[in-house]
């Protein structure tokens, strides 16, 4: 079992230590106005519904029908508009804007922010990083957990053909509402989580559902400057409560200007390409047809990966049309110790925004000197090997293009939904893969 | 929309006169100038050739932003490139996909330059230039017919003529071409499944159509701006400090409510932007707004105390919301619902503060029934968005 010393980072400021919890808060009758049975009944919060079209990923689509630049969409006046009133209410641990940030000049222009108060200071936790697929637990901190002040509304889809919004509606316990809330350490203005069905307690895996909830959630925010992220667990997820993050940033990322290799069609207009000129080897996926399409090959690429334990993290961006699969081996060399100490002394954790190019420093030494030859060096340690990956893209597209030819693109089938049973190759027992079907396997 | 193409035209003779139009419609080739500081960022003006490459009507054209041209096979890595040489206020040539009227695809070279105000160094406009490029076709059977359309273009200019008579037809040489290629890929294997993306690279020749028609027009506008005193230039003269840059200005178009963003840092603590609503609701000319302190708006009537309280939160860089009497230009008053708020940039300290007003008395004629004070901060937020995001590169015209 491979563990690595970590310092984690506090979304919530209900998120405690297990250890030095000493149990007063775990349980019911919290009076904290949490999310969790004790405190929902007769809550009710905003409900953002975007309309359930399946939109055509087409340029023409995002525009208003004055087809000029659009005006600020309504979702983020809404997430802008309650995102600084809790900075106002103070319930973030710091104002990110006040920290200093930059864009290191060079060619691909790596984003740097010193950022002193971000990762908790206290004792490191030890965390589990070779499993990929770990069970929900429910007496560690997850989102049920979080005070409701910390939510700031339920993002569901609409009955109707168009965006609906309910400035006071009740939780539906029985129907599991997805929820955005704040992430109190911030990496920039308006991070938020993206919960798909909070209630539910999903572990930290992808689902076609929740990928899909995501892709539209960026699709519907006004500005290709919104991007979500995933990081699977092993990829340096924080909390095993299935989750996205969001945040605005307004510059582009160094991976939006990557360049793309190969390029593989699939159906439906989904094209996959292989990122090239870029410290990290990945995969970029692009839709010019339907967004479900489009969420469905890339969920299913993340399950399958999941399935075969390789951990990774996924990056969306561009309103949602384009979306990067960076499959990732970091936590792996680190707890081997195949990592230098100079980067490890940075002690930045490179998960998806860090992989994409913004990179959160503590040290005021670290963003003086940060520059493009530091940020690509300690990325490329992140990067699985050109051999390695691709025999994951290999993988990968087996396990897609099968369900292609099977002809299954519509419909998914719950929160355990997997792909179709297919025997997988045995890869290598070194790198930990499951052999046998593509159930849900968990290691303890 | 009408008024929207008043303010258009008038934007654009006052900088260049009247007679800038009789110049530019003279010119063959094609070429879109836009305006970063009307909001929506919309095209002013469009060539003769534009009209003709691209099968829209000059009315079609005017108001609308340039990605209206885009669709699913443009590149997206190359609307960002677009994007962000617009947020740099910099140089570009980049090849692209645009559509025509028609919703045929073709490949363009598309040079993108700025034009600097000699006075005060801001981006007045863009101007961007389309040529054609020849597509040399490598892509598998079944992108044929879009294939057959370029193959036939000669390139010579004149597109139209040409593409109309190739559209369902098969030129001989594309034949001949289309089974070369086919031959090729059957003894490479290649099944659908694999292909090789690439952008079509313009050859030299079209570079240089491209540069040369650019430095006609900026010639032909610099010319012109001496006519009226806004003097231009296409290289960035004035190096100063002072308002905002281009990419700024068109984020804070987006925005439609009232606010005005002042500057703590020069004397008087002046107003730098006013939206548009903002003036809407005062009644006065951007003109007249631009340079003064917001406490023009007071009048006979209005709580010193009131004020008192907005200076302090200044003073102690700090946020406040209050109810404050003003006076519009034509002296009637207004119940202003103001929140003020500091906004910092990139470096982390304060760079302007942002007022947000709501008149108070109107109602809520918004459908999207968000809570007023939750629309101010909505507000807000998006500058604190846009301010901290244009500061943050080493953003220098690379002309």
């Amino acid at each position: 079992m491979l563990r690595i010393k970590r310092v984690p980072t506090i979304v919530s400021n209900y998120q405690k230590e297990e250890a030095e919890d000493g149990g007063a808060r775990r349980g019911g009758g919290c009076g904290r106005n949490c999310l969790n049975k004790c405190c929902i009944p007769g809550s009710k919060l905003p409900l953002y519904a975007f309309k359930k079209v399946n939109k055509v990923v087409n340029g023409k689509d995002v525009l208003d029908c004055d087809n000029k630049e659009p005006p600020v969409a309504f979702l983020d006046s809404l997430l802008l508009g309650e995102w600084e009133d809790r900075m106002q209410r103070g319930l973030f641990r710091y104002d990110v804007t006040a920290c200093e940030t930059k864009v290191i000049p060079g060619e691909y222009g790596f984003i740097a922010q010193l950022n002193e108060g971000r990762h908790l200071k206290k004792r490191p936790t030890e965390f589990r990083v070779d499993t990929v697929l770990q069970p929900f637990d429910g007496t560690k901190f997850n989102f049920t957990k979080v005070g409701q002040e910390e939510v700031l509304f339920q993002f569901e889809a609409s009955e109707d053909d168009e965006v609906q919004f309910f400035p006071n509606a009740p939780i539906d316990v029985e129907n599991s509402p997805s929820v955005v809330a704040i992430n109190v350490s911030p990496i920039e203005y308006g991070h938020v989580l993206l919960i798909p069905r909070v209630l539910e307690c999903l572990p930290q895996r992808i689902d076609r559902e929740s990928f899909l909830l995501a892709l539209y959630m960026a699709a519907e925010a006004g500005s290709p400057y919104f991007r979500l992220g995933y990081n699977s667990l092993g990829a340096f997820a924080t909390i095993n409560h299935l989750h996205f993050q969001a945040y605005y940033l307004a510059v582009p990322f160094p991976i939006e200007k990557a360049f793309t290799g190969k390029t593989t069609n699939l159906n439906a207009g989904v094209k996959i390409s292989e990122i090239s000129k870029y410290p990290v080897r990945g995969l970029v996926f692009e839709g010019t047809g339907t967004l479900e399409d489009l969420a469905n090959a890339v969920s299913d690429s993340c399950i399958c990966l999941q399935n075969n334990n390789i951990p990774y993290n996924v990056l969306i961006s561009d309103w949602g049309r384009r979306i990067f699969l960076l499959p990732q081996c970091y936590a792996e060399k680190q707890a081997l110790g195949e990592v230098s100490a100079e980067i490890l002394d940075t002690q930045v954790n490179p998960a998806v925004w860090e992989i994409s190019g913004h990179m959160v420093l503590k040290r005021r030494k670290d963003y003086e000197e940060a520059s493009d030859e530091n940020a690509w060096r300690l990325l490329a340690e992140v990067s699985l090997s050109e051999e390695r990956f691709q025999e994951v893209k290999a993988i990968i597209f087996e396990a897609i293009s099968c369900l292609d030819e099977n002809g299954s693109t519509t419909g998914s089938p719950g929160k355990d939904q997997d792909v179709k049973p297919q025997s997988l190759e045995e890869i290598d027992a070194h790198h930990g893969m499951l052999p046998g079907n593509q159930e849900c396997l968990v290691l303890h | 929309m009408e008024s929207q193409l008043r303010v258009i035209e008038q934007s654009f003779t006052i900088r260049y006169s009247t007679w800038v139009h009789e110049a530019l419609d003279e010119m063959p080739d094609s070429f879109t100038i836009t305006d970063p500081f009307i909001s929506g960022h919309p095209i002013v003006y469009a060539s003769r050739g534009f009209l003709e490459m691209s099968g829209y009507s000059r009315d079609e054209v005017i108001g609308k932003n340039g990605r209206v041209f885009q669709g699913p096979d443009t590149s997206r890595r190359s609307v960002m490139e677009i994007r962000e040489a617009i947020r740099e206020e910099r140089n570009l040539q980049i090849s692209i996909v645009n559509y025509r009227k028609d919703g045929t695809p073709f490949w363009m070279l598309f040079h993108l330059c700025p034009v600097f105000s000699k006075e005060d160094g801001r981006v007045m406009n863009f101007v961007g230039v389309q040529v054609p490029i020849l597509k040399k076709p490598r892509r598998s059977g079944s992108e044929f017919a879009r294939n057959a359309v370029s193959l036939c273009e000669d390139g010579s200019g004149f597109l139209e003529t040409v593409f109309g008579s190739c559209r369902r037809e098969l030129c001989s040489d594309s034949v001949v071409e289309l089974s070369r290629i086919l031959a090729l890929e059957s003894v490479l294997g290649v099944d659908d499944a694999e292909l090789v993306d690439e952008p079509c690279k313009a050859t030299d020749i079209e570079q240089r159509k491209a540069t040369t028609a650019m430095n006609n027009i900026l010639s032909v506008l610099t010319h012109y701006s001496e006519l009226t005193g806004r003097l231009v230039c296409r290289k960035r003269c004035f190096s100063g400090m002072g308002p905002l840059g281009a990419s700024l200005n068109i984020s804070l178009g987006r925005i439609k409510q009232s606010f005005v963003l002042t500057d703590p840092h020069l004397p008087g603590m002046p107003i730098v932007y006013a939206s548009d609503a903002f003036l809407k609701l005062t009644g006065y000319t951007r003109q007249e707004v631009l340079g003064q302190n917001c406490r023009f708006l007071s009048g006979p009537n209005t709580d010193c105390s009131v004020q008192y309280q907005i200076k302090e939160s200044i003073r102690t860089e700090q946020g406040c919301t209050v109810c404050i009497l003003n006076y519009r230009k034509d002296t009637s008053s207004f119940w202003n619902f103001l929140h003020i708020s500091p906004v910092r940039n990139a470096s982390g300290k304060i760079a302007y503060y942002v007022g947000v007003q709501i008149e108070s008395s109107c109602t809520n004629e918004d459908k999207q029934k968000l809570r007023p004070d939750i629309r101010q901060l909505s507000v807000v937020g998006a500058i604190k968005v846009a301010v901290r995001s244009s500061s943050m590169g080493a953003s220098t015209s690379k002309s």
